[in-house]
């Protein structure tokens, strides 16, 4: 496995009005690895999650101060457009979003916007990138009907697919198995752990489990303090720090 | 169950049934009435005649005229009407800010509820001179005022449907365009308005609704000339204007009475189909998101 940086997170502090939800955070995430935020609600690891494609721009009055660093390049600059951020880091939400279109034309929203017109490209791409996501043979044979009567866990898979089509090079995934059935979360999982070979992957969970599953390294936020950062075994077996131990052990959370 | 709750069980009951009895109250009253004057000039002659004389020998009643009358004043109150009130709940939900947006819908909203009556001789008195002026008209009432006046009645409604329809739509639905890399317009036309597709389609519909069915607006400002008009600055007499401004003259019982609940069941049934036009829209559209209808 490379250990290549990919974002390094600097003095990052954020503000959601005059709430401080992100206090002197500093982290660096590589590439090819997935890297898991785990805390207790309302801990700020989605709103950390958030800054790295910019998504709490639409929210109003936060106020960020710190950088965060993708290739070197402070994504906070004036000059950086956040449509190529975006398109360069994917996200997948807590809930399955699909739009209210078809499969096939949820998966062609990301290109169509890019300007891809051409049907055969976006087929071809359509069909890769749900078959990536472990979702092609459940659907090839009903792409044209509404993306909103797959299941639950299909649903998340598309959404996955639909994130992999426009190909992003770091995909984040907000807590994406919160409201799925354990077999869905195996699914989505073991995709997860599939896709780091290609793509750098931050993944926020409420589920320990799962982090010690399907991450190298782990993050532990407790109101708004990255509390402590390093290899996932060592965090799960070794904590450093006594709050972190006394949240992966389950004695608050 | 005891007695104390079946007596309110058939007190909301009765109160429920009230509209129903009223609705087929009225339909058996505007059937039974009009109905003398269909058989008796045959109902293609009576939609499709090209004269109203209902008051010479013999009376002609040719609804013809009015019927266009109402389509061209509406037709025009939808030119006004739907950029306006569609683009105001566009600005009211996605660029103003809070504070303007608490200002601006309240006031959209208090547009629609000035009477009637008010437009009507604002209409008349302040738009139809001032166009004839303008535009060098031999009257200013004429189907081109009355459809402004009615356009600009229509827009709250119009406005405040579908601004409702725009805010329903899930926050998750924006925030997956954005997260695509879709620009703040981009994901406005393709993912927003899409979703909120049936509210601005229904809210469309009742604003046709609203303006067929307007009566004293287009009593004073349209001029009143049962003709089919020719140009849109002709004077024209609407459905509605004709019932109003007729039925006090007309015998009762005779046919030129009947002849006006004609036109007030043609009225009806357009309006009705236009209720079922959105009705199905919103179930249609209920039926592509996947929930049950």
């Amino acid at each position: 496995m490379s250990d290549e940086l990919r974002i390094k997170v600097e003095n990052v502090n954020f503000f959601y009005g005059l709430k401080h939800a992100l206090i002197n955070v500093n982290m660096d995430i590589y590439k090819n690895m997935v890297t898991a935020m785990i805390g207790p609600s309302g801990c700020g690891k989605s709103t950390f999650i958030r800054l790295i494609n910019r998504m709490n721009d639409l929210v109003l009055h936060a106020t960020l101060k710190g950088k965060v660093l993708l290739d070197g390049k402070n994504i906070f600059d004036p000059d950086v457009d956040v449509v190529e951020l975006r398109r360069k880091v994917g996200m997948v939400f807590q809930k399955p979003n699909p739009f209210p279109k078809s499969i096939f034309e949820n998966m062609c929203y990301g290109l169509q916007i890019k300007g891809i017109t051409d049907k055969r490209i976006l087929y071809e791409k359509t069909e890769n990138a749900l078959k990536k996501a472990a979702l092609w043979d459940e659907v090839k044979d009903r792409l044209n009907e509404s993306a909103l009567r797959l299941s639950g866990g299909q649903q998340q898979r598309l959404c996955i697919a639909r994130c992999l089509v426009v190909e992003p090079e770091v995909i984040l995934f907000d807590e994406p198995c919160a409201s799925l059935d354990p077999i869905s979360t195996r699914k989505i999982e073991d995709l997860i752990v599939d896709l780091k070979k290609d793509y750098t992957i931050l993944v926020v969970t409420h589920n320990m489990q799962q982090a010690a599953r399907i991450s190298s390294k782990t993050a532990f936020f407790l109101l708004g303090e990255l509390i402590e950062f390093g290899n996932t075994e060592e965090i799960f077996t070794n904590p450093k720090d006594k709050r972190t131990e006394d949240y992966v052990t389950g004695r608050f959370g | 169950m005891g007695l104390s709750d079946k007596i309110y069980k058939y007190i909301f009951m009765t109160v429920a049934l009230s509209s129903f009895v009223f609705l087929i109250g009225i339909i058996i009253v505007l059937f039974s009435e009009g109905l003398p004057v269909l058989s008796s000039t045959g109902v293609m002659a009576f939609i499709f005649g090209k004269s109203w004389y209902p008051t010479s020998t013999p009376p002609e009643f040719g609804i013809f005229p009015l019927i266009s009358a109402s389509l061209v004043v509406t037709l025009g109150a939808m030119v006004v009407a739907v950029p306006v009130g569609i683009g105001s709940a566009l600005y009211i939900h996605e660029i103003a800010g809070v504070k303007q947006k608490m200002i601006l819908k309240p006031v959209v909203e208090l547009l629609g509820a000035i009477p009637s009556i008010i437009f009507g001789f604002f209409g008349m008195l302040i738009v139809a001179p001032f166009l004839q002026d303008l535009l060098h008209l031999s009257t200013g009432q004429c189907a081109f005022t009355g459809a402004l006046i009615l356009g600009i009645m229509a827009i709250p409604v119009l406005c405040s449907i579908s601004e409702d329809a725009l805010s329903v739509v899930p926050k998750s639905y924006r925030e997956a365009s954005y997260a695509l890399g879709a620009n703040r317009w981009q994901t406005l036309w393709k993912v927003i308005m899409p979703a909120a597709g049936s509210g601005v389609s229904t809210s469309i519909i009742l604003g046709i609704s609203r303006v067929m069915g307007e009566t004293m607006t287009v009593l004073l400002v349209t001029g009143g000339a049962a003709m089919i008009p020719k140009s849109i600055f002709d004077p024209v007499r609407p459905m509605t204007s004709t019932i109003a401004a007729e039925m006090g003259e007309a015998a009762v019982g005779g046919a030129h009475y009947h002849a006006l609940f004609a036109i007030g069941l043609v009225l009806f049934l357009i309006t009705l189909m236009m209720n079922m036009i959105a009705e199905y829209i919103s179930r249609k559209y209920r039926m592509k998101l996947g929930q049950d209808v």
